[in-house]
């Protein structure tokens, strides 16, 4: 039977490389990424500054984060309405939040409007007023989002999670913050962080889409080449994580739910350790490939335990952290937690077969271009690429990385990190 | 390099949507039936979305096991959805690799094994699904306020089904609805992406045409009889958060009432975006409703949804009320606006406007190749796929008087269903 097999492409050509992607840095620091993109009249933007939770103190966790959201309330030249109507008139999205390490944003629009998107960019970033009664708005909308993920099972599971696993590390904290450190916030204490910790210095700004490299370079420079904040600090480091000494246990209860969320792992990579690619071809096996990997053969299509079952490796510029999530009814907890712990004591002793290694493999490699088809999906690409030093050259040189990988490189990573006798469990619900 | 769309109807009434798209080596294939939770009686509720779950249990060529690792290997994406009016499938793949979703598909049509041992494993499964969407207050509130819509009409319970229902199905009521609606003649084919033409064309005819037509699948024709009066419903649970849902019995997608109904609630309540599910709009700070009833600090959250539906069905505002106000204040301004935008012309800038946002939304939906593939067959499901091509210019030419009529016929009182969810606490259970 003849197959359709027409491609006008080679996968080489359809990923991003050394002489399509655009990077330089300018002279206040800010590096710019660009490829162009003319499938569609639309264009992406993605970024981050060196401004996140790190910088917080306990009493006022969530500092980075509220002072992030409160970027788009006002400016010396705009109010709320006036920002928010120059972006949605365009049919323009503009966003930023904080993390750990930094403040993100993202926006989208149509090409024609990237001036547009850039000039608020620029003007929220260095000329934000944060009107009383904007920020007294948005805390009230940040303390209903708290009470709302105080109702999450899966948050709390999640939030619970890495409070055990990086205990003593700031990582154990929430970026979001708690209901009582987000009322000690004063508006004050926004504007000095902003006027602190916000500038060039390691800001990165990608542009992706029907714009060509040299122009969008152009339109950034233009919007922030100028911008310069000498007081800008440098990073807080990250102190060293303390490993578990033995498995603990904590449950969060939250009454009236029926369904409850399980979190159970450990500690993973960083994202540079040149072991991640081997711990996520392994974590791939352990709970992503197929319908949940060995996770979700066993708790949900053996066990018919739960509707989602999988496991995460979250690597970033830290430690990072391998865990795997269900959903189950409370009665079914113990059972979950049981296979679940099972099946990591035997992925950490045995490692994967190679017929799992091959099969992740092809996945990892076969899926590039589906990841990469979207704006947003190279802006994601362009960034990693950025945070993490890959090299331009990196996803051209990713299935020669994937496909190097061993069974004995998997196991080695997975005994490593994955210590049945020390894992973190966080529960949450009724 | 995009090419039109092409249609065809094998012999046994299968019909095949296809359109090239060669921007990325990608191709997106969606099967879909025409069948719903609107097929299923009382007794049979969530059948339709069981039987979805029970197409990835295996056929005798592609047993379970084989079938979620094959499609992963290859680099694709697959899943499935059910709604109200339909059940689709779909695969993105490197475009050399389509065959195989095309030749499981062409397999599960007809040849899904329903094994009684995999039927009873998934029966926890979905009722675990149910349980995890009963921990989220707006499932509770909107299943209350379908089941108030709807007393005639099979619109009046959720996709996922009753648990009375779910707990008593049996492998051969699951079985014969499968055989019952899963016949070339209740089906579309929508292929998108990186292939020629006549060789998919070829292709599809090779594998979907053995399979014989089926008896015409019955479906449920009880039309829901004009509302007599507003009702108003109460959902007590979990939580610290107010929410209200303010739900108009609204017109089916194909009504051409349903263009300036989409203007309406683009101009109350923000865009919405192109994902089948509605989602990807925009932000909506600048929305009449936002504005009234956020800015004014009686809410911390607005949204409205328009859904594609076969028969009529709802058209949504669910509101997130700010922690110190009483559901009836925000009620009360809501109604405020909806009589603004009854009693006054909307300015034609205001449309035009919300069409300069709908323009943009179609831009980044055509960033997606399995996004393009969707509206193939999606439009048919309640249109035609000419409802999606010429969407841009129907909500062009909206006036208006055309919003001030929508607005004037929908959204009456006794058109409606008010559901407020009221949070029992941290403590209680519901």
């Amino acid at each position: 039977m003849k197959r359709v097999q027409h491609s006008a492409f080679s996968l080489q050509q359809s990923l991003p490389g050394p002489e399509d992607i655009t990077r330089l840095t300018l002279p206040n620091g800010i590096s710019v990424l660009a490829r162009a993109n003319f499938n569609s009249p639309s264009v992406v933007i993605g970024g981050y500054l060196s401004c996140g939770s790190l910088f917080d103190t306990d009493e006022k966790l969530g500092l980075a984060d509220f002072t992030a959201l409160s970027l788009m309330r006002g400016t010396e030249t705009r109010d709320f309405q006036k920002i928010f109507d120059a972006l949605e008139s365009a049919g323009a999205n503009l966003s930023l939040s904080a993390g750990a390490h930094t403040a993100g944003f993202t926006g989208r629009s149509l090409s024609e409007d990237l001036p547009l998107l850039l000039g608020l960019l620029e003007d929220v970033l260095r000329r934000p007023v944060f009107p009383v009664e904007q920020v007294e708005r948005l805390r009230a909308q940040l303390l209903t989002g708290l009470a709302q993920r105080a109702q999450d099972t899966a948050a709390m599971a999640s939030l619970t999670f890495d409070q055990i696993v990086f205990d003593g590390h700031p990582y154990a904290r929430p970026d979001e913050g708690w209901p009582e450190t987000i009322r000690a916030i004063t508006r004050a204490d926004l504007a000095d962080f902003h006027r602190q910790k916000y500038g060039p210095r390691g800001m990165v700004l990608v542009v992706v889409g029907a714009v060509a490299p040299k122009i969008a370079v152009e339109q950034v420079t233009k919007a922030l080449g100028d911008w310069t904040n000498p007081a800008q600090p440098e990073p807080p480091a990250l102190p060293p994580l303390k490993p578990l000494k033995k498995t603990v246990t904590r449950k969060v209860k939250i009454p009236g739910k029926s369904q409850a969320d399980l979190v159970i792992g450990t500690t993973g990579p960083y994202r540079k350790d040149p072991a991640y690619i081997a711990a996520s071809l392994g974590n791939s096996a352990l709970g992503q490939f197929g319908l949940g990997g060995r996770i979700g053969d066993m708790v949900r299509e053996k066990s018919g335990l739960a509707y989602y079952a999988y496991s995460s490796l979250n690597a970033g510029i830290g430690p990072g952290s391998w865990d795997v999530s269900a959903g189950v009814n409370p009665g079914n907890v113990q059972k979950a937690r049981d296979l679940i712990c099972k099946e990591i004591a035997l992925f950490a002793k045995k490692g994967v077969t190679s017929e799992e290694l091959t099969d992740s493999q092809s996945n990892f490699i076969g899926r590039l271009p589906l990841s990469l088809e979207s704006n947003a999906g190279v802006v994601n690409a362009l960034l990693n690429i950025e945070r993490y030093d890959l090299g331009l050259d990196y996803y051209r040189r990713y299935p020669d990385l994937v496909r190097a990988v061993t069974i004995e490189d998997v196991l080695a990573v997975a005994r490593k990190y994955l210590h049945p006798d020390k894992l973190a469990i966080a529960i949450a619900g009724s | 390099m995009t090419k039109s769309y092409s249609a065809h109807t094998l012999t046994n009434g299968l019909k095949i949507l296809l359109k090239e798209i060669h921007t990325a080596p990608l191709i997106s294939s969606w099967i879909w039936y025409r069948v719903g939770s609107r097929d299923e009686p009382s007794g049979r509720t969530g059948i339709s979305h069981w039987c979805e779950h029970m197409q990835f249990k295996g056929t005798p060529q592609f047993p379970a096991s084989l079938l979620d690792k094959a499609v992963s290997r290859d680099g694709g994406m697959w899943n499935a959805f059910t709604f109200l009016d339909w059940t689709a499938y779909l695969e993105t793949m490197p475009a050399d690799k389509i065959d195989l979703g095309l030749r499981l598909e062409a397999d599960r049509m007809a040849n899904s094994l329903f094994d009684e041992k995999e039927v009873a494993s998934e029966r926890t499964v979905i009722i675990s699904e149910r349980e995890g969407n009963e921990n989220e207050p707006l499932f509770l509130l909107g299943e209350a306020i379908q089941q108030a819509a709807f007393r005639v009409h099979p619109y009046h319970h959720e996709v996922i089904g009753d648990l009375a229902d779910l707990k008593s199905m049996s492998r051969d009521d699951l079985y014969n609805h499968y055989r019952a609606y899963y016949v070339p003649n209740n089906a579309v084919i929508g292929v998108a992406g990186d292939f020629k033409t006549d060789e998919m064309l070829t292709r599809i005819r090779e594998l979907f045409e053995p399979i014989p037509a089926g008896p015409t699948p019955p479906h449920l024709a009880r039309p829901e009889p004009q509302a007599s009066g507003e009702h108003r419903l109460t959902v007590e649970g979990p939580g610290e958060t107010t929410f209200i849902q303010v739900s108009y019995h609204a017109p089916a997608g194909s009504d051409p009432d349903f263009f300036s109904l989409n203007v309406l609630d683009s101009l109350l309540a923000g865009p919405s975006g192109l994902s089948i599910f509605g989602g990807g709009g925009l932000s909506n700070k600048t929305s009449r409703l936002y504005r009234a009833l956020v800015e004014k600090e009686l809410a911390v959250a607005v949204g409205g949804s328009t859904v594609t539906t076969l028969d009529p069905f709802l058209y949504s505002f669910t509101v997130t009320v700010h922690p110190i106000r009483k559901p009836e204040e925000v009620l009360s301004a809501l109604d405020d606006e909806i009589r603004r935008i009854q009693d006054e012309l909307v300015p034609v800038g205001e449309i035009a406007r919300a069409i300069k946002q709908a323009r943009a939304l179609f831009a980044y939906h055509s960033e997606n190749i399995t996004s393009q593939a969707s509206w193939l067959g999606h439009a048919e499901m309640f249109a035609s796929y000419s409802w999606f091509l010429t969407y841009l210019d129907k909500l062009a030419q909206v006036t208006p008087a055309d919003v001030q009529k929508a607005a004037q016929k929908y959204l009456r009182p006794r058109n409606r269903i008010v559901g407020t969810y009221i949070p029992t606490g941290k403590g209680e259970a519901a």
